[in-house]
């Protein structure tokens, strides 16, 4: 069994045990010249269809990966000279910055609350979409223009739309009775700052209400019919019936969440720059401004590092719920 | 929702009974899913009311909310803008976007393919690693990023932002034509094969036009996030002819001028062809987004 199902593959077929069979039927000719050169041919075979897609991974993904470890190890001048071993120093520096509690802790509210409102948004949207009414299609298609339109650019209009004397928030909130002068929305870290997340909700609700649609698609409609002849009234019947059937697409929704919001680099830098200061800024763009601004690229790269072990956890627990899912379903 | 629950009721008397609140929750939710579509298309009718106003009423304030004079020429204008330089900036995207999507197809479909039709040691390796980079985005690697083109020597060059956003897209291209290729059955094929098509041939001539709906995705997909990219480009190109739109973009509005109206203008150049490429293949991106998490 073995030894055929190998003799299959390397004539080419290559594709398990099933289908081989016919084929050695149908080509005999060819299966002997083959498989004289196949032998060592046949091990390289997968890294000729492979090889293009891994050099790409490697050289452009995972060796910056390995460039930032090193660099953040290495004392590099503000001309981007590198003076040699810095060992723990560029960390040592990090972490003795006034500056970093604060960023630490407000990309802790920002990723926090980003995706809780996020995700609680969107179960409402997701049940709004998932029910028919006239005109669903068109709001489907509103829902995606956030989602398609490049962040920096939305980011700039609600930075508009913000402005103390031409920004129409300010001219609706004054028109309505609920401001008598204009705010300057911007230029107060706190509030600027909740906006800011405000702008990072907008953008990710329509992946994530997407995401959960999805997830109501394949909830069977025998499930509801049961808890209906069961009596259970709408309220129930989501909280017990489709919250439940709905965890495997809220989680992966969430995480997937959780790394673009803690990676989101535009909106903060389109709206605020991360300032006044540092007072509005997350752990991504403060990691930008030590390498591009002060010209500390060691230290840069000791945040980059420490924020990409953070993502690597994330990523991690991803791993374990989509394999997860693999392997049951 | 609400025809289940119509052909569920057998009874006629229950019929009628659940005929008028149907038809509030109806009007309920057409109103609310209006509301929600303005919404979301509030800032991109502030951006096309703001491109459409005269340049001396940006600087009204309190602000109009309609243009006083509707200046459809500042579309016309910004082709001709050198500061930043809007026709330039465009061209230079659509070739990145153009030729990233084409190296990430190029290199994906070959992967996927083999991936989807053969078993062989190292697989779910590649897969796994395909799997994990999904998840990686240049922003958390830009110190890297930046450090290597400037080894490379690939800063302020095209080719420096095609490489990068064709390996950042790679594995979703890779993951959602697997999924394609895995489901079309091996048979067809084969079936092709022995009608002498040859190895490549049955692929080209049958599996592809299958699984079309997913190189569509993956391509769309590619082109988009190219198109939108806008960290790596900030940080590894300088201002010059070398500009994506999005780099430029920003440039409307510095110390020395504010000129919302053409930023706006090219905004929405920008954004329509995206968004309406994006509604063809929306439904097809969930499964290869999620790694087929969710099906």
């Amino acid at each position: 069994m073995a030894v055929q199902d190998f003799t299959t593959r390397t004539a080419g077929s290559g594709s398990g045990s099933g289908s081989g069979s016919g084929e050695e039927r149908t080509t005999p000719g060819a299966l002997p010249r083959r498989v004289r050169t196949g032998h060592r041919l046949r091990a390289l075979e997968p890294l000729l269809w492979l090889g293009p897609a891994l050099v790409l991974i490697l050289a452009v993904v995972i060796w910056p990966v390995v460039e930032m470890v090193r660099t953040s190890l290495m004392d590099i001048s503000s001309t981007g000279l590198t003076r040699g071993f810095a060992g723990g120093a560029n960390y040592a520096d990090l972490f003795a910055e006034p500056d970093l509690p604060g960023v630490v802790l407000r990309t802790l509210v920002w990723v926090v609350g980003v995706v809780t409102v996020t995700l609680t948004v969107s179960l409402a949207l997701a049940q709004l979409l998932n029910s028919r009414f006239p005109g669903r299609r068109m709001v489907r298609w509103a829902l995606i223009v956030p989602w398609a339109a490049s962040v920096l650019m939305t980011a700039l209009t609600w930075r508009w739309m913000l402005n103390n004397f031409y920004g129409v928030v300010n001219r609706v909130l004054m028109d309505v009775g609920i401001l008598d002068k204009p705010v300057n929305w911007l230029a107060h870290p706190a509030q600027a700052f909740a906006w800011m997340m405000a702008v990072a909700v907008f953008v990710s609700l329509p992946f994530t209400a997407f995401v959960i649609l999805s997830g109501l698609g394949t909830i069977p409609a025998e499930v509801y019919e049961a808890a209906r002849l069961d009596g259970a009234g709408t309220a129930r019947t989501y909280l017990s019936v489709t919250l439940p059937l709905l965890r495997p697409s809220l989680l992966v929704a969430a995480i997937i969440n959780v790394i673009n919001v803690f990676n989101s680099f535009p909106v903060i830098w389109a709206m605020t720059r991360g300032g006044p200061g540092f007072a509005t800024d997350t752990t991504t763009t403060y990691m930008y401004k030590l390498a591009f601004d002060n010209q500390a690229v060691g230290e840069s790269a000791a945040m980059a590092v420490v924020n990409f072990a953070l993502i690597l956890l994330v990523v991690l627990v991803y791993l374990r719920v989509v394999r997860g899912r693999e392997e049951t379903g | 929702m609400s025809a289940v629950t119509a052909r569920s009721t057998t009874a006629p008397s229950a019929t009628v009974r659940r005929r008028r609140p149907l038809r509030l929750r109806t009007v309920l939710l057409t109103a609310v899913g209006w509301l929600t579509a303005l919404i979301f298309l509030a800032p991109y009718l502030q951006m096309l009311l703001t491109a459409l106003k005269p340049t001396p009423e940006l600087m009204k304030s309190p602000p109009s909310y309609l243009p006083s004079q509707w200046e459809w020429s500042n579309f016309a204008d910004v082709w001709s803008l050198k500061d930043p330089p809007v026709p330039d900036a465009l061209l230079f995207s659509l070739y990145v976007a153009g030729m990233s999507t084409l190296l990430a197809l190029a290199v994906g479909l070959p992967a996927a393919y083999y991936t989807a039709r053969h078993r062989f040691r190292g697989r779910g390796a590649f897969l796994l690693l395909v799997l994990v980079t999904q998840m990686f985005a240049p922003t958390a690697l830009l110190v890297g990023i930046y450090r290597e083109m400037v080894s490379l020597d690939l800063t302020d060059t095209a080719e420096g932002l095609i490489l990068v956003n064709a390996a950042f897209n790679l594995p979703f291209c890779i993951w959602i034509l697997n999924a394609y290729f895995a489901s079309i059955p091996k048979e067809l094929e084969e079936a092709a094969f022995m009608d002498g098509a040859g190895r490549l041939g049955a692929m080209v001539r049958v599996t592809l036009p299958l699984a079309l709906p997913g190189v569509v995705t993956a391509l769309v997909y590619t082109f988009i996030g190219a198109w939108n990219e806008y960290v790596v480009a900030l940080t590894i190109t300088s201002s010059g002819d070398r500009t994506t739109l999005t780099k430029a973009i920003p440039g409307f509005v510095t110390a020395y001028q504010e000129q919302w109206q053409y930023l706006f203008a090219t905004s929405l150049i920008a954004i329509v062809p995206v968004v309406v490429l994006f509604i063809f293949v929306e439904r097809y991106l969930i499964s290869g987004l999620t790694a087929g998490g969710i099906k």
